[in-house]
């Protein structure tokens, strides 16, 4: 077990290296670049020149990214260029963390109670109307764009209705203590219901929207390995030694169901952070998708970097974590 | 051929005391008006306390459809189950599902032709037999572990603490046969099913789980159905042959008198296959000619006519029935045929029971 997680660890950072050079070269080939969106109207070319220079911008590219690497693992990401003007990059990265986290996890949450219950179900009443409803509502579940769901959910709940909130975290003057910077937790930790419960309200919106492709994609995971292990042999000879329905549901199907079902959580990991850069974007949820949004409107390159560098490394943590669990249910893979 | 009377011999409650399990006119169809499919079509047995039946015939005649159905175990959708059956007294078919439960695993038990899959592959060794004993002699946890173990040993797996432990793919075929048997043996049923227990195990495994079986059956009393296509596992074991063609029994008779006379050409096919060990060299294994796929409906005759060399005109045209064989040695024998065999194909018989031992 231990040799398995040292050699994943490996290999993430070597993915992590690769992922580095990839990012640095495409960031500095876009067009438009640092320069022009440092000068703005101003530039001329003289002081575009001068510029350049000061910034090292004329060193070939691998220099550059030595500089940039040196510096990098110094925690030393540079400074915003951007909207968040003057900040270390890697600060905006740690403010604006909690509440991405705050929002997949719930989004998360949302989307694993909703779907693995309905998949049993739907699976257990195979071509009745319960199955046949929740796999067409699935299939929209995943063709909706995420950030249009967003906008029908923020116009219908918030804008037209008005029974939460259209957008941020909080509303603006409420009085709340912070800890972790997960308002929802921290209201929670420090009491201040009044203060959880506004930031639950504004977390639903974006947190459905987000789950809407998780909960579809798990859904339909889940009918089918539920479908695939009732057939199989153990289930009947489960059934054949009168085990309770109780039983046999947790202990010989779900068991055997859920492992696909961990596989496709750890892959949803991305589509989840994808999916927050648009959800948070719609809601002006200040979390690091919306970030990572605003980032690239001001070609703020630190800011930019730093951002993608750690979602991949979130990435690859979570998917570390997912081989792990995979390991602990299946003996299969633990003892090989 | 003078019939010689041969006193098979019959297990000591037959005859006298009720039979344990009664079969009546069990049907099971797939599928429904014009693509039905009558995979068991009227099936008749007894099993008495103690005695050990088999259930022989070729691959898709209906023998694992008939032991689930005994059991309730059938997908539920698609097939209709016909006829009775009757175990101790009670009807299973027509019982609540909660009571079947309550019977399954503790009075009637089975094991399975495939031991890896149908193991289940995430669950500890131990916690799938503890959890039968747990649920049908309610004990704890942890004293459903010790009779686990005890049980393991009983059936001959080595070191049995630490296999409880284990997963089934880290134990051999044979291990995980062993283990299903304990599973199915650990509350002490009244009848075992077993269904081609040993197809998916290599020679000599297949001799050493047969021969622990019939060892724990007659120790404890349990009675037996043995379901195989090999009449060789049938001659170590059993103590009566239903031989099982397209869905209905084609002949029933003591082991004995089986192996003697055959009366059904489909029976003397069977018996001719079996590998024998004075075999001289080169002489190949003579299988029945054909497949099922030459049936002929059972409406229309007997659907074994087109691949038996014993056919004649009347085996097209009018349904055998099961009756009564006086003609031939042994009591209490049934056939279903038109024009039987009346010399054994053959000659060797003796040595074929003395090889399945
Ligand atoms: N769920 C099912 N749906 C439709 N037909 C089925 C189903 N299960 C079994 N059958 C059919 O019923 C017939 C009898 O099957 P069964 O499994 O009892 O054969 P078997 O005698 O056990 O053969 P084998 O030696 O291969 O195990 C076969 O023709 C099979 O195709
Ligand atoms: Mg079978």
């Amino acid at each position: 077990m231990l040799r398995f997680i040292v050699r994943r660890s490996l290999q993430a950072l070597l993915a992590l290296f690769v992922l580095s050079v990839l990012l640095f070269a495409w960031l500095r080939s876009l067009p438009g670049g640092v320069v022009s969106a440092l000068l703005g109207e101003r530039g001329t070319p003289e002081n575009a020149a001068a510029l350049r220079s000061a910034l090292g911008l004329d060193d070939p590219l691998y220099v550059q990214y030595w500089r940039f690497l040196q510096r990098a693992l110094r925690g030393d990401f540079g400074v915003s260029n951007g909207v968040f003007r003057g900040e270390p990059a890697l600060d905006v990265f740690f403010q604006r963390l909690p509440a991405t986290v705050e929002l997949s996890i719930f989004a998360m949450i949302l989307a694993l109670t909703l779907a693995i219950p309905l998949g049993y179900v739907a699976a257990r009443r195979r071509g009745g109307p319960l199955d046949t409803g929740s796999v067409v509502f699935s299939l929209v579940g995943v063709a909706v764009p995420v950030f249009f769901l967003a906008y029908v959910l923020k116009y219908v709940f918030a804008v037209q209705l008005g029974w939460l909130p259209p957008s941020g975290r909080q509303t603006v003057g409420i009085n709340a203590t912070h800890i972790t910077n997960m308002y929802v937790l921290d209201g929670i930790l420090t009491r201040e219901w009044d203060a959880a419960w506004d930031a639950f309200k504004h977390l639903l919106l974006p947190a459905l929207a987000l789950a809407s492709i998780p909960f579809a994609i798990i859904f339909r995971i889940t009918r089918a390995a539920v479908i695939d292990v009732m057939e199989e042999d153990y289930v009947r000879t489960a059934r054949a030694k009168g085990l309770t329905p109780r039983v046999i549901r947790v202990r010989h199907i779900m068991r055997n169901a859920l492992i696909p079902v961990v596989t496709v959580v750890g892959l949803q990991i991305g589509a989840l952070l994808a999916g927050a850069v648009l959800t948070e974007k719609v809601f002006a949820f200040q979390g690091i998708g919306q970030a990572l949004a605003i980032g690239f409107e001001r070609r703020d390159y630190p800011v930019l970097q730093v951002l993608i560098m750690m979602a991949a490394l979130i990435y690859i943590l979570v998917n570390l974590l997912v081989d792990i669990a995979y390991a602990v249910i299946d003996p299969r893979v633990r003892t090989k | 051929m003078t019939a010689q009377p041969i006193t098979s011999p019959r297990p000591a409650a037959d005859g006298a005391g009720e039979a344990l399990l009664s079969v009546r006119d069990l049907t099971v169809t797939f599928g429904r008006g014009r693509k039905a499919f009558r995979a068991v079509d009227g099936v008749d047995f007894d099993v008495y306390p103690g005695q050990t039946v088999g259930l022989v015939g070729e691959s898709g005649c209906g023998k694992s459809v008939t032991s689930l159905a005994i059991m309730g175990l059938l997908p539920g959708r698609g097939n209709t189950v016909g006829g009775r059956v009757t175990f101790a007294g009670e009807d299973l078919l027509s019982m609540p599902a909660d009571q079947l439960r309550d019977r399954r695993g503790r009075d009637v038990a089975m094991i399975f032709q495939d031991p890896l899959s149908s193991l289940n592959p995430v669950v500890p060794l131990g916690v799938q037999v503890a959890e039968v004993i747990e649920r049908h002699k309610g004990r704890n946890r942890s004293d459903a572990q010790q009779e686990a173990a005890a049980m393991l040993k009983k059936v001959g797996i080595p070191d049995p603490d630490r296999r409880l432990k284990e997963y089934p793919h880290q134990l051999s075929g044979g291990m995980r046969q062993r283990a299903l048997i304990a599973m199915a043996l650990a509350c002490e049923p009244r009848l075992l099913i077993a269904d081609e227990p040993t197809t998916a195990l290599d020679v000599t495994i297949q001799a050493q789980i047969l021969a622990l079986l019939k060892e724990l059956v007659s120790e404890s009393g349990t009675a037996l159905i043995m379901i195989t296509h090999d009449l060789g596992v049938v001659a170590g074991l059993c103590d009566e042959v239903n031989v099982l063609y397209a869905g209905r029994i084609v002949e029933r008779a003591q082991r004995h008198d089986l192996f003697a006379t055959p009366r059904h050409p489909y029976t003397g096919g069977l018996l001719a296959s079996i590998p024998r060990l004075h075999e001289e060299r080169g002489r190949r294994l003579t299988p029945v000619p054909g497949s099922v796929s030459d049936n002929i409906p059972w409406e229309q005759g007997c659907a074994f006519a087109p691949r038996c060399a014993n056919a004649v005109d009347v085996c097209r045209q009018q349904t055998p029935t099961l009756v009564p064989d006086r003609d031939a040695v042994g009591d209490d024998r049934l056939l279903r045929c038109h024009n039987p065999l009346t010399a054994n194909p053959v000659d060797d018989t003796p040595t074929v029971e003395e090889d399945a031992r």
